[in-house]
């Protein structure tokens, strides 16, 4: 889950999605706008080393990001 | 906009920032290398995010498991800042730690000034003035690096 913040530019979270995750530069569009406008968006997910490794990632990159169970 | 970082033929990138702008990255890089080496100013938060909104233990456990290679990566970031900001040439890895080091700056002046989405620039006459500016000037490098690399 990565959270809106008033601070990271649209171009950069977009570009991280991409390099991190190697979504096209769509989807990773799409998913910046989610977090821009929703203000938060679930980008990964999977077992919790995984996730805890997405969340890590995305941290080294500046971003803010979280993790929670599915509900 | 006329590119100040742009991709080479050969997979370098070609660097055009104007001396002024060179010397301002140089003077940046040591203050934030000396508020992350001390570690206690609450500005630097957003370079250490919780990791689980929700469960105070577990995020004491990411945060003692991530902290010193995330504060290597920020320092080791800014280090190849400080020693390539007079560069004409950077090769691909060297644009990625440049983007993490402008970021980090970025968030922690952003942090400082408590930036938000529709805040207007201060006036001209407010204290805050010249750190909006180089936070706009971290903001515009930024875009470049991203247009180059992306």
């Amino acid at each position: 889950m990565v959270w809106n913040d008033p601070i990271n530019l649209m171009s950069y979270v977009t570009f991280v999605f991409q390099k991190l995750f190697g979504f096209n530069l769509e989807k990773a569009t799409r998913l910046m706008l989610d977090v821009h406008e929703k203000g938060r968006a679930v980008v990964a997910n999977g077992a919790k080393e995984k996730c805890e490794l997405d969340v890590f990632r995305l941290h080294e990159h500046g971003l803010w990001a979280t993790m929670q169970k599915d509900t | 906009m006329s590119a100040r970082i742009s991709r080479r033929r050969d997979g370098t990138f070609a660097v055009d920032l104007p001396e002024a702008e060179r010397e301002l990255l140089e003077a940046l890089v040591p203050q934030l290398r000396e508020l992350l080496v001390d570690g206690s100013d609450p500005s630097l938060r957003r370079l250490f995010p919780t990791a689980y909104a929700d469960d105070a233990e577990r995020d004491r456990e990411y945060a003692a498991l991530t902290h010193d290679d995330l504060l290597s990566k920020r320092l080791s970031d800014l280090d190849t800042l400080e020693a390539n900001a007079r560069a004409e040439r950077l090769t691909e890895e060297e644009v990625m730690q440049w983007m993490g080091a402008v970021n980090s700056l970025r968030l922690v002046l952003g942090t400082r000034l408590d930036v938000s989405e529709d805040m207007d620039e201060p006036d001209l006459d407010s204290p805050t003035a010249p750190a909006f500016a180089v936070y706009s000037y971290l903001s515009y490098l930024l875009e470049h690096l991203v247009a180059a690399a992306g």
